[in-house]
């Protein structure tokens, strides 16, 4: 009886896998397919080859975008590490007047939707010739209220006595911040930098409309005028799609543990 | 001024000092989320008062005449029509579903970790990329979704060209690709529960449903109403997959797709009306506001038992 449930539920956790898993590869495999083959529905391709992904790579602007996508997301990634563990630590650990307003305000910016924003942000975009450029794809994203939240938190656990340990050895008050507090806070760095890089690497409204000219689009925006330009060429369609998925699915499998930790920490314990 | 600092005040020195890098601290973070996030939110409020021009000085003000004009907008209804239908339907699915898998995962104890990989994958990847491969596996003569219905005998379905199968195909995707989340959230939820709960239980001769009904359900609340929140503004602000699922037609076929989300980007660029579509972001941001403080009423409200 035991036998038998467990045998069941193992069967049912590896049929979902197999759901879950099965796009990837169908993606995978039609990017190896020629064009002529991708209607023939067989599963293996008759003959492979790598002319899909050389043609995305050397007749498309994939590789522009590609960078364009890494700058935005290292950028806004560092960025956001290092002004919201400022933020956070001075919220945590340092004595103020406005203390309480500052931390209300900043978080009441979690409950207004992008959608609202994205048409000043539009507006100011043109007026000021931001529009088209890094700046532009980047500026909304620099700082993140949700960011200052989690980092706050982490830096209230950190025992007040070690900082000042550090004020008495004559550091200054960044010093103490920079050379004490920020490394110890170090698995929340890096679940907010993951999330933070991912959520930059897969944005795609502002992006959208942001950019004028294909040279400055993202992998998601580019590949998608792309795809809607090359019409049922689905070969290189998923070409490159394999190519926006793989560096994605890498940073997961190495980082697995610090995202899968990342959520259960805003989740369960939030 | 020129005398200097008396030792009596130099409790009150320290604490200005502290105030001082506190600022020096908050300066930059400051002026972004008033000038990037607080002051957009209402230069939004005050462009859904005027019509859109170019040129500041050339924006007649209209007053409430775009909040009129949304009465007759039957796109508009459409849109928020095919929201809520997509945040009834996806809500729940990604729950039980989300919540059924954390159940099995926690019940076994080899490739538990494997498992959790394979189901989370989906969410981190880019949402227009998944769009995009499934959009060709449920191509209605070329998809081989159709092609596996056919082993069980099952006639080839249109999917998202037909009106009626399309938004349902769309919640699938979105609902496939968060599932992921809920399983994390949902397994670590059950592993924070105390074993003793059950032994205890078990000792007194509670059936498994038993234990499930008065220990699992209750102590799992507070996920439960997390990521029934955070599900609710994801559905809500639906777009990426919308847009990338239908490109040559946007929010189609007839309609039968489009999300708030998506029509509030076609009014303001497509139709350039960014003054109507200004006030449509703020239907959105209320109703979004009201759905969430609604839910966390209700859903927290039980976790007292």
């Amino acid at each position: 009886m035991k036998r038998l449930s467990t045998f069941l539920i193992y069967a049912l956790l590896i049929l979902g896998s197999l759901v879950m898993f099965f796009p990837f590869v169908w993606m995978f495999l039609t990017s190896l397919k020629p064009f002529a083959e991708i209607f023939e529905l067989k599963v293996w391709p008759q003959a492979p080859t790598l002319d899909n992904y050389r043609e995305v790579l050397f007749k498309t602007q994939f590789p522009r975008w590609f960078l364009n996508s890494l700058v935005v997301a290292l950028i806004t990634t560092f960025s956001v590490l290092f002004f919201d563990s400022l933020v956070g630590y001075a919220l945590a650990k340092l004595r103020f007047p406005g203390k309480g307003l500052i931390f209300v305000l900043i978080l009441s910016t979690l409950m207004v939707p992008t959608e609202m924003l994205i048409i000043p942000w539009y507006v100011m975009s043109t007026e000021y010739g931001w529009s088209n450029t890094y700046w532009g794809l980047l500026f909304p994203g620099i700082i993140s209220a949700f960011g200052v939240f989690l980092m706050r938190q982490f830096f209230e656990t950190l025992p007040t006595d070690l900082l000042d340990a550090g004020r008495i050895d004559g550091l200054s008050e960044f010093g103490v911040f920079w050379r004490i507090a920020f490394p110890l806070v170090r698995p929340a760095l890096a679940a907010l930098g993951i999330f933070t890089f991912l959520g930059n690497w897969n944005a795609f409204l502002w992006p959208l409309i942001v950019v004028q000219t294909a040279n400055m689009r993202t992998v998601p925006v580019g590949v998608a005028l792309f795809s809607s330009e090359a019409g049922t060429a689905w070969n290189l369609i998923m070409a490159a799609s394999s190519l926006a998925v793989l560096p994605v699915l890498l940073v997961f499998l190495f980082f697995q543990r610090q995202i899968i930790e990342g959520v259960v920490l805003t989740g369960v314990k939030g | 001024m020129n005398r200097p600092p008396e030792p009596a005040k130099r409790g009150v020195s320290l604490a200005t000092r502290e105030a001082l890098w506190a600022f020096a601290f908050l300066a930059i973070p400051l002026a972004f989320f008033l000038f990037i996030r607080i002051w957009p939110a209402f230069q939004a409020l005050w462009l859904s008062l005027f019509d859109w021009h170019a040129d500041p000085s050339k924006r007649p003000f209209v007053g409430l005449e775009h909040y009129e004009q949304m009465l007759n907008d039957r796109l508009l209804l459409k849109a928020l029509q095919n929201t809520l239908a997509y945040t009834l339907l996806g809500v729940p699915l990604q729950l039980l579903l989300g919540l059924g898998i954390a159940l099995l995962l926690n019940a076994v104890t080899r490739f538990r970790d494997v498992f959790r990989a394979i189901y989370f994958a989906p969410y981190v990847t880019p949402a227009a990329a998944i769009a995009w491969v499934f959009s060709w596996m449920l191509s209605p003569n070329f998809g081989i979704v159709n092609e596996i219905l056919s082993v069980f005998g099952i006639p080839p379905q249109p999917f998202l060209t037909k009106p009626s199968q399309a938004l349902a195909t769309v919640t699938m995707i979105v609902v496939w690709q968060n599932l992921g989340f809920q399983v994390v959230l949902f397994l670590a939820g059950l592993q924070n529960i105390p074993r003793d709960y059950y032994e205890a239980a078990r000792i007194d001769g509670a059936s498994n449903w038993q234990l499930f009904r008065h220990i699992t359900f209750p102590l799992l609340n507070p996920v439960m109403v997390f990521s029934a929140v955070i599900g609710t503004i994801g559905f809500l602000q639906l777009f990426t997959q919308v847009v990338n699922l239908n490109f040559t037609d946007q929010g189609g076929p007839l309609g039968s797709t489009l999300t708030l989300a998506l029509y509030i980007y076609q009014v303001a660029f497509a139709r350039f009306e960014l003054g109507y579509a200004a006030a449509i972001t703020v239907l959105l941001f209320v109703i979004i506001l009201s759905i969430t403080l609604v839910q966390l009423r209700l859903l927290s409200r039980r976790v007292e038992y």
